[in-house]
């Protein structure tokens, strides 16, 4: 680009209020999610506020980073940028040692090698100085 | 307040174009509104109330202003494909309250025309929870198959059982003039179709086409006045779905909330239906939709789809029109599922009819199986 920046290999995420702390976190290669003191729920995505009771006394959680992969799909088709050149690829469901599940990427292997109930841990892409994403990688 | 029998389906009709591209989104709305009401035997001037979705946020205003009209009911629920299934029941609710009396629900598209990739692009990385999807490449496509391959690790179904559904849709479009695909096909040739996201293969998918088509609502009283067989509306029920703050079952649809409470609001079970119009976005759609509903058990939707069952002529025919596989599929179909029901209970489907079909069910299911997605039920009789 004219400016010399890199452009971003995929979607930016928007931070936003609620969301800050997590992607702050992202940032420094940490993955958390939120449990509420109030009824010990833990939650995924990140919001700012517990959403079985509203509390809003609830703390962040520092994940092990290692889970399972509870679904997945290669996608062979994305005509969008960023993806487009991207495929195949894999995207799925992954449930943290935490108990929730977050969308991701299982990166690092064939796609064709991942299957469900694989253990997986958790890598960080940098998508802009400011901005990484989570990722899953085989368990080492 | 019940509002089963005190509404009907009085007009319907379906845009026979699958391409038209010489053609306006409006002008289609405006086509399928004019055959609407002629199949009713009512005029524009009749319409008080006005229900329409995927013309944007304000869109239904300009529709009332292109159309000329100005109802004194305006509702552009939102909740994708299954919207005018959402429509019909609140159409047949504002009947109910004296809201309006003839409701006049619309929609037309130019998704195919306009080259939208709505199966197989991306999706936003804004707003929350989007901001937690975007980045990882999450397609139409893919979303529903993270939903096929639990089913098939949880419960063994096979692509073999899922290629079963397209290939008795493909069946039954054969059998209607206006589907889009009407050479019939086999399970080997849904097997060795493309695979666009694993397990779904090209021919698991639904098509994009042009299209769209209109729905006439009025009251019992004066639908007995009019030129058709009135079809009523027993009973109607929402619902959504979405991941639950991380812990959702993903082979569960909102079917499971909404089916069984429009059955007990219509005091009718599984077994009482002579077909029913699932959507079938793919066919992972129907299997999961199909158990969601109670006409098989959670995990069984694999087996049941065999062996001729959800054919013509079998236990539960469903998508006698060739469905969004094989008929048509304008991004939005909720509204052939009703278009569709309506004409087979009044025995108007020729080659592909239902015999003696009295009781049909429907539901639509509105953006994915794998984030999050609405379902409307409803119970549709003679
Ligand atoms: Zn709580």
């Amino acid at each position: 680009m004219a400016d010399g920046k890199k452009k971003p290999n995929r979607p930016v995420p928007r931070v936003d209020e609620e969301s800050r702390p997590f992607w702050e976190a992202c940032a420094r290669h940490e993955l958390y999610v939120q449990k509420c003191r109030a009824c010990g729920t833990v939650f995924y995505y990140p919001r700012a506020f517990c959403p079985e009771n509203l509390s809003q006394d609830f703390e962040w959680l520092r994940c092990s980073g290692k889970g399972t992969v509870y679904t997945f799909t290669i996608t062979r088709q994305n005509q969008s940028s960023g993806f487009r050149n991207k495929v195949p690829y894999v995207m799925a469901y992954v449930e943290l040692e935490e108990g929730v599940r977050m969308l991701t990427n299982i990166v690092g292997c064939d796609p064709e090698s991942v299957t469900i109930g694989m253990p997986v841990e958790v890598t960080f892409e940098d998508v802009t100085p400011d901005v990484s994403v989570p990722l899953f990688k085989p368990a080492s | 307040m019940s509002i089963s029998r005190k509404a009907a389906l009085a007009g319907v009709y379906e845009h026979p174009l699958r391409w038209a591209p010489h053609k306006t989104q409006y002008q289609i709305m405006a086509e399928s509104a004019r055959g609407a009401l002629d199949d009713a035997g009512l005029s524009i001037k009749d319409v008080n109330g006005l229900f329409t979705s995927g013309v944007g946020g304000m869109g239904i205003i300009a529709l009332a202003e292109h159309l000329n009209l100005n109802p004194d009911f305006l509702d552009s629920n939102s909740i994708g494909g299954s919207s005018f299934v959402s429509h019909t029941a609140h159409a047949a609710a504002a009947i109910a309250a004296g809201y309006c009396d003839v409701a006049l629900i619309l929609y037309g598209s130019k998704w195919s025309s306009d080259r939208f990739a709505v199966g197989t692009g991306g999706g936003g990385s804004g707003d929350p929870p989007e901001q937690f999807e975007g980045c990882y490449g999450p397609t139409t496509v893919g979303d529903y198959a993270l939903a096929a391959q639990r089913h098939m690790y949880e419960f063994g179904t096979t692509s073999e059982q899922l290629a079963e559904i397209a290939v008795t849709t493909r069946k039954h479009a054969s059998l209607n003039p206006h589907a889009k695909f009407r050479d019939l096909i086999s399970v080997d040739d849904v097997l060795a179709s493309r695979e666009v996201s694993s397990p779904l293969h090209l021919l698991d998918c639904c098509m994009i086409s042009d299209g769209g088509g209109a729905l006439v609502v009025t009251s019992a009283e004066r639908a007995r006045d009019l030129r058709k067989k009135p079809v009523y509306l027993l009973s109607a029920a929402e619902s959504c779905a979405h991941t639950s703050a991380g812990v959702r079952d993903i082979t569960d649809a909102a079917a499971k909330q909404s089916g069984p409470k429009a059955m007990a609001r219509a005091g009718v079970s599984q077994s009482d239906f002579d077909m029913a119009m699932i959507y079938d976005s793919f066919t992972i759609t129907v299997c999961i939709t199909l158990e969601s509903l109670g006409f098989c058990q959670k995990g069984e939707g694999g087996s049941y789809v065999q062996n001729g069952r959800i054919g013509l002529g079998g236990e539960l025919p469903i998508n006698t029109d060739g469905g969004g596989l094989s008929s048509n599929h304008p991004g939005m179909r909720g509204i052939f599922l009703v278009i569709e029901a309506v004409k087979q209970l009044r025995g108007e489907c020729g080659e592909r009819q239902v015999k003696d079909c009295a009781l049909a069910f429907c539901h639509g299911t509105g953006g994915t199986l794998g984030l999050r997605h609405s379902g409307a039920s409803l119970v549709l009789g003679v």
